[in-house]
């Protein structure tokens, strides 16, 4: 069994109109190889469901994203994501603006193959009275009370960057927090892996393998891709590139500010990407965010 | 303390933070923002050691992390608190959270994902982030670092992402006793909404600062607490304090141009 096929490979299984989910949070531990890869792409007409970083912002400018599922978008450290604010402000967009912890919950119902899980969040707020498809349910025990049931978010691929994995979809996730990743890939009924190592086969102590967080048989493919969280984070790996960001950001208020964008970081590939980022060795070197 | 004692307007701000955590018992203080962070941080290094915190990042601390770069100083951790248990203590409510929407209206909901009309706003903001969550679930204060009528709007927020007392907006059978809004920290004052059928009242006033001069920089009426004060200085030791948790004098950079505690007559 060998997982391994390249980012080429990943974005060409999809079809317009999916729902792509990407794992990470924010700035952080995005899978922007293989982001990069669908920007390259002809694709369109996605919905796009995330913890929205620049991922977000990148696939709102390159015209990708029909709808958005999402309960913010930022790049943290910048706290406005620059290019989701444009599309947002134009009125581009398609919404299903969540409470974070509603969002999680579609996804673990959606992994649970249940149609709904029931929340308090969300009630009482704009949440419910933007979405009129998201319904409440009276609890049929005693106390009667209403809450919201949180439909799942069923994904047709789902994208994630982990630190390590092996060529049969084992995974680890070494860094303190692995954010969502698992739900996402339960939720989906593809999910696609992209690493900054790979093995052919993992053989680990048990202290390790509690890196692992999420089984492999949710795993479709492996991309090798190193350093593909850039400019976000890779914790333990590396931290997000804060002169890149800023660089980005400053994009968004110049003239053709994304196609020079795309012309410099995305149009040349990876191993172009990398030159133009300072290579490899900066990248692999930058230090983790303190908070 | 001596009438001499030198305090900004942000270690002013930082202390009346810290009050809001007072008494909470063992829950999360979860202070976002460097005037947040410091008021739970200072909060749990005085009056309210029983207080849980975390490194901002996915581990529980005994010992408030000082912001910035730490130079010589390793965090010792007591615990692990990953987003995922975020949420599942949040929706088990125990955590009282400060953070700064950009707009509060008179029923204490908030706004922190876009202003003018939804569907083609002026300005595109976070997005509703956790507020909805965390505001049906456990004890919210906010902090406001500019007290004007565009935070504090005359009519609802344009999007309410967090509940408040607004009874219209509650569906017949949904909780309403899980949640909370106990104190707004702004550069001119702090509020609460203690009045009557939970009216939004100045408790304190920062020192030099009128209460009609609040009034007028708020889009709906005010009432005054029943027992309103001026805000209590920091004293040496809670400067002393915030000094050790900002090393870096982050909080200088928190308020516009930084001024003092006491407004020159």
């Amino acid at each position: 069994m060998n997982k391994q096929l390249t980012a080429a490979d990943a974005v060409a299984q999809l079809r317009d109109g999916m729902t792509i989910g990407f794992g990470g949070w924010g700035p952080r531990r995005k899978p922007m190889a293989l982001v990069r890869e669908i920007l390259r792409s002809p694709l369109k007409d996605l919905t796009v469901v995330a913890y929205g970083g620049p991922e977000v912002g990148m696939l709102c400018a390159a015209g990708k994203v029909r709808k958005l599922v999402f309960g913010f978008a930022t790049l943290d450290a910048i706290p406005l994501e620059p290019y989701y604010r444009k599309a947002r402000e134009a009125g581009e967009l398609e919404l299903m603006e969540l409470d974070e912890g509603m969002f999680q919950w579609g996804l673990r119902a959606a992994g649970m193959r249940l149609p709904f899980l029931p929340t308090r969040c969300g009630l009482a707020t704009d949440v419910t009275r933007l979405n009129p498809s998201l319904k409440t349910v009276r609890s049929p025990y005693d106390d009667g009370e209403v809450l919201l049931a949180m439909p799942a978010l069923n994904l047709d691929v789902a994208f994630l960057h982990v630190n390590v994995a092996d060529r049969l979809g084992n995974c680890l996730v070494t860094g303190p927090d692995p954010y969502f990743d698992h739900l996402f890939a339960r939720a989906a009924t593809q999910c696609f892996v992209s690493c900054e190592r790979l093995e052919e086969r993992l053989e680990l102590d048990a202290e390790q393998a509690r890196f692992n967080t999420f089984e492999r048989y949710l795993v479709s493919g492996v991309v090798h891709a190193p350093l593909g969280a850039h400019p976000t984070s890779c914790p333990s790996d590396y931290g997000w590139d804060l002169e890149h960001l800023k660089h980005y950001v400053a994009s968004s208020q110049q003239e053709n500010g994304w196609d020079t964008y795309v012309q410099t970081y995305v149009a040349g590939g990876e191993q172009a990407y990398q030159t133009h980022n300072g290579g490899a060795v900066r990248m692999g070197a930058l230090p983790l965010p303190v908070f | 303390m001596p009438a001499t004692c030198d305090f900004t307007l942000a270690e002013l701000m930082i202390v009346a933070a810290a009050e809001a955590w007072r008494g909470n018992g063992e829950v999360i203080a979860s202070g976002l923002g460097v005037i947040p962070r410091l008021g739970a941080s200072l909060a749990k290094l005085s009056h309210s050691p029983e207080l849980l915190m975390t490194d901002s990042e996915a581990f529980l601390v005994e010992e408030p992390l000082p912001l910035g770069p730490r130079g010589e100083h390793v965090a010792r951790y007591s615990g692990y608190m990953s987003f995922e248990r975020v949420f599942e203590c949040v929706w088990g409510g125990r955590r009282h959270a400060m953070i700064g929407p950009t707009q509060i209206d008179r029923w204490g909901q908030t706004n922190l994902s876009c202003v003018g009309d939804y569907h083609k706003p002026k300005t595109a903001i976070l997005g509703v982030r956790g507020l909805p969550g965390n505001s049906i679930n456990h004890i919210n204060s906010f902090f406001v670092p500019s007290h004007n009528t565009r935070v504090f709007v005359s009519g609802e927020v344009d999007m309410v992402s967090g509940v408040g007392f607004k009874a219209e907006r509650w569906p017949e059978g949904v909780r309403r006793d899980l949640m909370d809004i106990r104190q707004v920290i702004t550069d001119l004052c702090t509020l609460d909404f203690d009045g009557p059928q939970r009216a939004v009242q100045v408790r304190t006033l920062h020192p030099g600062v009128s209460f009609d001069e609040v009034q007028d920089k708020t889009g709906f009426p005010l009432l005054t607490s029943a027992h309103l004060r001026e805000t209590a200085h920091p004293t040496a030791e809670q400067l002393a304090l915030i000094r050790r948790l900002d090393p870096h004098d982050l909080r200088a950079a928190a308020i516009k141009g930084n001024p003092p505690g006491i407004r020159a007559a």
